[in-house]
């Protein structure tokens, strides 16, 4: 996987190494991902603790207060979502990467929504997850050429689609669709860049502004793939 | 004598619980046979349902045949029995009614003991011809009880027509809602007590009302009121005793039945889930340990494996969707295909393809021979590319569908590859051409290659969009 800005050098935070939690209800999983970033010998991040159910992590995460916590989606009492709803209200400066096996429209819209700041699958490599996890918590948006389909397709104004309400929040502009075509087409930030003739701050800009609209919008498709599955 | 005006008016009657009932009948057109119980000498006999069943000598066993029935089934049901027209058994239990009432009974009787069962007939319900028959029998006994009336019964009808009619009546909306065939339907149904639709709740209720207004109305005139009044409170205090003794009864069968019914559904559910995994993931698994040494062999048997657990959990036709039967997802739309090429490509060659599709639309000609050529472009660079992953994106939009097939590998000068190159020449930009669309390729040594594939589509074709992708 070479898409999470690979290849782009995310900048490390100024203030030390950046904090990550592990959440996932797979002992096996979390130790293969603390052995992977371990592995990488990456300065710019550190491993500080891990929760294998939706209580511990929310125990865990408060005490602790992690830059990044690397969030599955998928476990028992209400996943990913669960931990989300109870931990981001009250502390927003912790930021959530969703970490999943699952491609599913739903759950990866629904955990955007649920205020994750990025998205990407357990299949991801060492070197990538890791440039992503600075990147979420550097306060950018980590779409992978799967989330940017489905947010595409969810803003997409097709015959049937819902009537624009808002167009400040239920529509992408211009710029904003052809930056995410091209994540889609599997392009890193540096060479979105390059194509468009913009700066990767631009780049960065816009595919922040897109999360925004996909957490803010109300249009009809985001919220039908999570009323779908009754978790809104 | 003195009973006939009874039964006259018992016949009479008939219309009134019918509209209801028939009612009933049309909105559950099922005519599912009840439980074949308590009928002799059923076990000698095989034949299918369709066939109606036969005794010893060859006649038709006697069933209800409430598909048929006006009321309970019962004439239809002894007609077959007797091979004779239903309408004289419908006149000869008119005319046993009119005398002392043995009709009426008789008819209760038999609803009770014979079972319901199969038609065994052709046609399942009761044409209208045969009912308006139904009811011109049962106007003429009324008329004929009129005509009873008339000749000097006047003093019976008082007491006797009413209330005992409005009794009968509300016996033969009870019996009716309790018809066996009901009953079967009740235990089959989740909760019991939800099983009988609200309308049929006011039949039941309307039913006793009738029968206890009837019942009591008829003892007030014949005997003086306050006896009746505490008789009344009497049974009504015995009931309502009754009920409350057995409340705990009740709710635990009804809690039973719903527990029984989610554990069978658990118990299917976690059968077909152990079937699907022992038949792919298992199977993937035990091959991945005889192959552990092989690397490429293993990485193409994990992602073909994925890719199919993927598509039985989350496909269109998933398992986990929400109108998901299982697995089986058939190539007639163009997400469904250009998966299936990039899944075969994944397992020829060893790489991983993900395809991102934004919008879809049912497969044609020209998106047939879009996907091939897609297919061909990840071909070449899963050969030629050197690389672990390929990135597909396609889009279907504004009347143009796009793929582009893009890899980090090796990468070529477009310009230096030679005519006799059919792959790119012929697969891709010849199948492109023919179909109205173009194929761009850009790529530079080193930098990688990306195929730009696009054609023009039928906006009709992508009327039949699927949601989401």
């Amino acid at each position: 996987m070479t898409w999470a800005g690979g290849g782009d050098g995310a900048p490390a935070k100024a203030d030390g190494p950046v904090t990550v939690f592990l959440v996932d209800d797979h002992a096996l999983f979390r130790t293969g991902v603390k052995a992977e970033l371990a592995g990488l010998e990456d300065e710019r991040i550190r491993v500080v603790g891990e929760a294998g159910s939706v209580g511990e992590a929310v125990v865990r995460i408060t005490a602790t207060l992690p830059d990044v916590v690397l969030l599955d989606v998928h476990m028992p009492d209400g996943g990913g979502r669960a931990v989300l709803e109870q931990v981001h209200g009250p502390h927003p400066e912790v930021v959530f990467l969703a970490l999943s096996v699952s491609d599913a429209a739903e759950d990866v819209i629904n955990v955007i929504r649920a205020g994750a700041r990025g998205y990407v699958t357990k299949t991801i490599s060492g070197r990538d997850l890791a440039d992503a996890v600075v990147r979420v918590s550097s306060g950018d948006a980590v779409f992978s050429p799967r989330l940017a389909g489905f947010v595409l397709d969810a803003f997409s104004d097709r015959p049937g689609a819902a009537p624009v309400t808002d167009p400040e929040l239920d529509m992408l502009s211009p710029r904003e669709r052809e930056v995410l075509k091209l994540l889609a087409r599997g392009y890193a930030y540096k060479e979105i860049a390059a194509q468009l003739f913009i700066s990767i701050k631009t780049v960065e800009t816009h595919v922040s502004s897109v999360l925004r609209k996909t957490q803010m919008s109300n249009r009809y498709e985001l919220t039908r793939w999570a009323t779908d599955r009754r978790l809104v | 004598m003195g009973a006939e005006p009874v039964t006259g008016r018992s016949r009479g009657s008939r219309p009134g619980p019918i509209p209801a009932a028939l009612l009933a009948l049309g909105a559950r057109p099922t005519g599912s046979p009840g439980p074949n119980t308590g009928a002799p000498s059923s076990g000698s006999f095989t034949s299918g349902p369709v066939e109606p069943r036969l005794t010893p000598d060859g006649m038709p066993k006697l069933v209800r045949i409430r598909d048929r029935g006006v009321v309970g089934g019962v004439a239809a049901g002894i007609s077959v029995h007797l091979r004779v027209p239903v309408a004289w058994v419908r006149v000869v239990f008119a005319l046993l009614a009119l005398m002392g009432g043995a009709g009426v009974i008789a008819y209760a009787l038999l609803w009770i003991f014979v079972p319901a069962g199969d038609s065994g007939a052709t046609d399942g319900r009761p044409n209208t011809a045969e009912r308006r028959q139904a009811y011109g029998i049962a106007a003429v006994g009324v008329a004929l009880l009129i005509a009873g009336t008339a000749l000097g019964f006047g003093d019976w009808i008082g007491y006797v027509l009413g209330p005992l009619g409005l009794a009968a009546i509300g016996g033969a909306f009870i019996w009716k809602e309790a018809d066996d065939t009901r009953r079967a339907r009740w235990r089959r149904t989740a909760a019991g007590f939800v099983g009988p639709t609200s309308g049929s709740w006011w039949r039941l209720v309307g039913g006793v009302v009738l029968v206890i207004g009837g019942l009591s109305v008829f003892a007030l005139g014949q005997t003086d009121f306050t006896a009746v009044r505490s008789a009344l409170i009497a049974v009504v205090l015995t009931l309502v005793g009754v009920a409350i003794i057995t409340v705990p009864w009740w709710i635990r069968l009804v809690r039973d039945l719903g527990d029984e019914r989610r554990e069978r559904i658990r118990e299917k559910e976690r059968a077909e889930i152990a079937a699907h995994l022992h038949d792919s993931v298992l199977q993937t698994l035990a091959l991945i340990q005889r192959q552990a040494g092989d690397n490429r062999e293993v990485l193409r048997l994990a992602r073909g494996q994925e890719r199919e657990l993927r598509s039985w959990l989350y496909g269109p036709a998933g398992y986990a969707s929400p109108d998901g039967v299982g697995p089986t997802a058939p190539s007639t739309t163009f997400v469904a295909a250009l998966a299936t090429a990039a899944g075969e490509v994944e397992d020829t060659y060893a790489v991983a393809v993900s395809p991102v599709v934004v919008g879809d639309a049912a497969m044609g000609p020209h998106l047939a021979a879009l996907v091939a050529a897609a297919r061909e472009a990840m071909v070449n660079a899963a050969k030629h590319a050197g690389v672990a992953e390929i990135s597909v994106y396609a889009e279907i939009e504004g009347g143009t569908a796009s793929v582009f097939v893009r890899d980090r590998g090796a990468g070529f000068d477009p310009l230096a590859v030679g005519a006799d190159r059919r792959g790119l020449a012929e697969s891709i930009r010849g199948r492109m051409d023919r179909h109205g669309g173009t194929a761009t390729v850009h790529s530079a040594p080193g930098a990688g290659t990306e195929v730009e594939l696009s054609m023009p589509v039928d906006v009709e074709a992508e009327s039949a969009t699927k949601d989401g992708a």
